[in-house]
């Protein structure tokens, strides 16, 4: 298949490139001037208002019922909105922030460990690489407090001490102790705390629900967002539905990857086709790899399991010193044959340096030939077949003799437990293994500071859009900003623009829904009516297997430009051959996914596009051209110090640069050593 | 390893279902059983057979999607060392050459939808009729304001920890949600957060877990012996008390 080349001039610069080009600058119009501290408070005061006893005229749809979802569909449907939420599951209950497990961070300084609004603010910055917007970070630290109070309000049980106070641990790029957690069962405890204030509306009539229900397109009438097109998963019907808003929170886009920590549900669907009604979307190729997962059993496996990066506060992550100790039992190395190169190059942070970091050194370790467990094939950029050993021990050997295995147990024992029931190893006894995986996509929808996209009326929340976190997130964030959106930064935005509906009704046979819903069964008709010979799940795979190989952990020039390649021509083969059995008007998995996996193609290209264009390293996005000389990501400020926000033309994406000043931070080279 | 699979397959809620034999080579003893049913599906729709629907999402263990009786028992813990739920069960806990039989959670609060999907949106009008805690967002004071003593917040944590998967209804021969009920007003009622609505929670709940068509509980423990959170049986014993209790009190008292 045909690669496609591209030219570069004497300064490494490409002259003439054939899979992007350049629109106009792009500024967040909303945020107000003045001092950090005060922007958020302004911006609420100045923002329009929608009086209590007209909210219930004004209809919201959300899409997704995370933390972000969820808690957005239960604080407006509080305000007394006509909320409409959706979700694809079969209860709002299982959306994947259930799986988070670490903590959540709040600057709530309970721990008299200097900690404040403005650390975490700066923390967040710094570990996000100088890629991330300072007013809306800024903001996130401001009311990530309130979240503490809320969710314990709502009876989430955090854990306490013996003064039946508020515990809180330290994690990954930070070095204070804020960050609130329930086990390893955080994102559970939070999400079902969000859940019931969402099943308390819906039993109030102020949102009505819709499970098992795909957004697959999205209405846009005279320039705003009017609805979506949804279908429903049991009967196959294609339902429109109609409101003043759309807000999109359905969450992040790893499965582009096939294997991720991610649900197997979790998809960029909604985004995507509303990115291919205009809105931008931003810095796809940000994607965090995180350090600590369950390595890869074989080429069946469907997913991949996180172990909490809060291991990584009393585990010590090493490998063998000597490739030829590999294959030995690792309890039977002695202690000077063992290589915590963590500790050992980041003396300051050792194993809690963020995730980017870790990531990368555990590959190092491995491409060195000192990774662990079993050799799997893996296919080298000239074709060969090599085995390589990908994982590193986690030892939890000294904690356990520090504070027993019944102290650790308490700490981290449903990890433990899972740990032990995927690879039947007993990690109490021996090291667990552990090797990076994707996780987290910093990238997503574009959005001012109001959280709005580059469409009128729709707004985008969560992991779904690209605001807080820059090139790489900092661990217990990911709660932290779900639900800031949700609770307190959307229902004190969206007001702003509602206050100008309800907007005149849009009747069901109006052009623009026609056309959405012409649109959705012609493809689905297409893709029943393919009956090709590959099934839905090797295409997937396969462009996985691309993303990993080219757009994960180190990315190349020439790699990048290959996967554009591999890409399309996949994509052609999918739209040419693909197998999906059944019929729409039945609950029919092979479908969903076949669409599903149709966007990830589209996406994945962007992602590569987005990842060549960026000629630098930062955070989560390495480019092996763009190193320091000890091997730590090289960013260059001078040429990329902007968000790169995608506009979907149909003929070649087009880059528009938003420009990020830091008023309040000074930009300086990452270092935690 | 080698493997026969007999798996009900039921085209839609009205059809009358059916065991179906399927044989399946080379399944890795690693596999988690749902890559087993993706070994399977892939094959049945490479020969151009629709595959077999089945309900899962995290395959972590923690977001309750997934659920099917195997060999009998709820989540194949029949078959499991440890409480597990369906995605966390491993081809390892199966012999070769083992049949193995595949059904959907079996009660009349579930209806089946299609093949190994059941309808569970009982259990989330269960929590409507009052498994919350009423604040509106905003409206909460200093999250250390009301310390909660670490035995009632862990026992609080225990039960929380509930996926609201269903395998307790499956397990119960009574098919009572007994145990997803007790569980959550058990939570509740730990915390000092959950006073106020506490006689009112218990009222509401247990008639919505009736009008919902699930059975009473007659003190059997399938339901906990099948629980892949381990949701302690003396979690009914608290709701019977606050039931019991509620009913000498005007709500709020």
């Amino acid at each position: 298949m045909a690669t496609q080349t591209i030219e570069h001039d004497v300064a490494g610069i490409v002259a003439a490139d054939p899979f992007w080009s350049e629109g106009a600058e792009l500024r967040d119009a909303k945020a107000p001037a003045g001092p950090i501290e005060g922007k958020w408070r302004k911006r609420q005061f100045e923002a329009k208002l929608v009086n209590p006893s007209n909210r219930r005229k004004l209809t919201v749809i959300i899409v997704g019922t995370g933390l972000a979802g969820g808690a957005a569909a239960a604080s407006l449907g509080e305000a007394g909105y006509n909320v409409l939420n959706f979700c694809y599951q079969d209860s709002p209950r299982r959306a994947h922030s259930i799986a988070a497990q670490g903590g959540i961070n709040a600057a709530k300084n309970y721990r008299n460990d200097n900690d404040s609004t403005f650390r975490l603010f700066y923390d967040t910055v710094k570990g996000g690489d100088y890629r991330s917007r300072e007013t809306n970070v800024y903001r996130l630290a401001e009311v990530s407090a309130s979240i503490i109070d809320q969710c314990v309000a709502q009876g989430v049980p955090f854990a306490r001490d013996y003064a039946g106070l508020l515990d809180n641990r330290s994690f990954g790029g930070v070095q204070v102790q804020r960050t609130f957690y329930a086990r390893g069962q955080t994102g559970q405890q939070l999400l079902i705390g969000a859940y019931q204030a969402l099943e308390r509306q819906i039993a109030a009539g102020t949102v009505t629900m819709h499970t098992r229900h795909e957004m697959l397109e999205l209405i846009v009438v005279d320039g705003r967002a009017r609805g979506i097109i949804a279908r429903d998963m049991v009967t196959g019907e294609i339902e429109t539905h109609l409101g003043d808003a759309v807000v999109l929170a359905s969450g992040g886009y790893g499965n582009v990857f096939f294997l991720s920590t991610n649900a197997m549900g979790c998809n960029v669907t909604a985004g995507w086709r509303a990115h291919r009604r205009g809105a931008y979307f931003a810095n796809p190729c940000y994607t965090q790899i995180h350090p600590t997962c369950i390595p890869v059993h074989g080429d069946t496996q469907s997913k991949l399991t996180l172990m909490s990066e809060s291991l990584r506060n009393d585990g010590r992550i090493w490998v063998p010193k000597r490739a030829e100790d590999c294959t030995k039992d690792p309890r039977q190395i002695p202690e000077q044959d063992r290589d915590y190169y963590l500790e050992r190059i980041y003396p300051a942070f050792g194993n809690l340096v963020p995730r980017d970091i870790a990531s990368r050194q555990a590959k190092n370790m491995c491409d060195e030939g000192r990774g662990v467990g079993p050799a799997v094939p893996e296919k080298q950029p000239d074709g060969s077949v090599v085995n390589v050993r990908r994982g590193v021990y986690l030892d939890f050997a000294e904690v356990i003799k520090r504070i027993g295995q019944a102290g650790v147990a308490a700490k981290y024992g449903n990890l433990f437990d899972m740990y032990a029931q995927i690879t039947a190893e007993n990690p109490y006894q021996t090291p667990m293994r552990i090797y990076p995986a994707v996780h987290y996509t910093m990238g997503g929808v574009w959005v001012d500071y109001d959280l709005m996209t580059t469409i009128t009326g729709l707004y985008a929340t969560g992991e779904c859009n690209f605001s807080d976190h820059g090139a790489n997130r900092l661990g217990a964030s990911a709660l932290m900003q779900g639900l800031a959106d949700g609770y307190f930064v959307l229902p004190n935005t969206i007001n702003d623009y509602l206050a100008a509906g309800p907007f005149p009704k849009v009747a069901a046979d109006d052009p623009a829904v026609v056309e959405a819903l012409a649109n959705v069964r012609s493809r689905i008709a297409t893709l029943l009516g393919i009956n090709g010979s590959r099934t839905v799940d090797s295409f997937h795979k396969e462009l996985g297997n691309i993303m990993w190989e080219y757009c994960g952990m180190e990315r190349t020039e020439p790699g990048l430009t290959k996967a554009i390649g591999l890409i399309r021509a996949l994509k052609a083969e999918f739209w040419r051959d693909v197998k999906v059995t059944g019929e729409n008007e039945a609950l029919n998995q092979t479908l969903e996914r076949a669409g599903r996996v149709a966007d990830f193609l589209e996406l994945g290209e962007l992602m590569c596009i987005d990842a060549l264009h960026r000629r630098e390293s930062c955070g989560g996005h390495f480019r092996a051209e763009s190193q320091t000389p000890d091997g730590e990501a090289l960013r260059n400020d001078d040429e990329f110090l902007y968000v790169g926000a995608w506009e979907y033309t149909g003929d070649g994406p087009v880059l528009h640069k938003e420009p990020l000043e830091y008023e309040f931070i000074e930009l300086k080279q990452r270092s935690y050593k | 390893m080698n493997i026969t699979l007999r798996v009900w397959r039921q085209s839609n809620g009205a059809a009358k279902g059916a065991m179906q034999t399927y044989q399946l080579q080379d399944v890795s003893a690693d596999m988690s059983f749902l890559e087993m049913l993706d070994l399977l599906n892939e094959k049945l729709t490479v020969e151009g057979i629709e595959p077999v629907a089945f309900d899962h999402d995290c395959r972590e263990g923690i977001c309750g999607a997934c659920g099917v009786v195997i060999n009998g028992s709820a989540h194949g813990r029949g078959a499991s060392p440890v409480p597990t739920t369906t995605c966390q069960l491993h081809m390892r806990s199966f012999a070769d050459g083992a049949t193995i039989d595949v059904e959907p959670w079996r009660a009349g609060g579930f209806p089946v939808i299609k093949d190994l999907v059941v309808d569970r949106s009982a259990f989330d009008r269960i929590i409507q009729a009052g498994g919350f805690i009423s604040v509106n967002t905003g409206s909460a004071p200093d999250a250390n304001a009301a310390p909660v003593p670490k035995v009632k917040a862990d026992r609080a944590f225990d039960t929380a920890t509930c996926i609201g998967c269903g395998a307790c209804v499956a397990a119960c021969p009574n098919g009572s949600a007994m145990l997803f009920t007790s569980a959550k007003i058990t939570h509740l009622a730990m915390l000092p957060q959950g006073q106020p609505e506490r006689w009112s929670r218990v009222k509401g709940m247990v008639a919505q877990h009736d009008i919902e068509g699930f059975g009473n509980c007659t003190n059997i423990g399938e339901c906990a012996a099948v629980c892949p959170k381990e949701i302690p049986l003396d979690t009914i014993g608290q709701l019977n008390r606050d039931l019991m209790h509620s009913l000498l009190k005007k709500d709020g008292r």
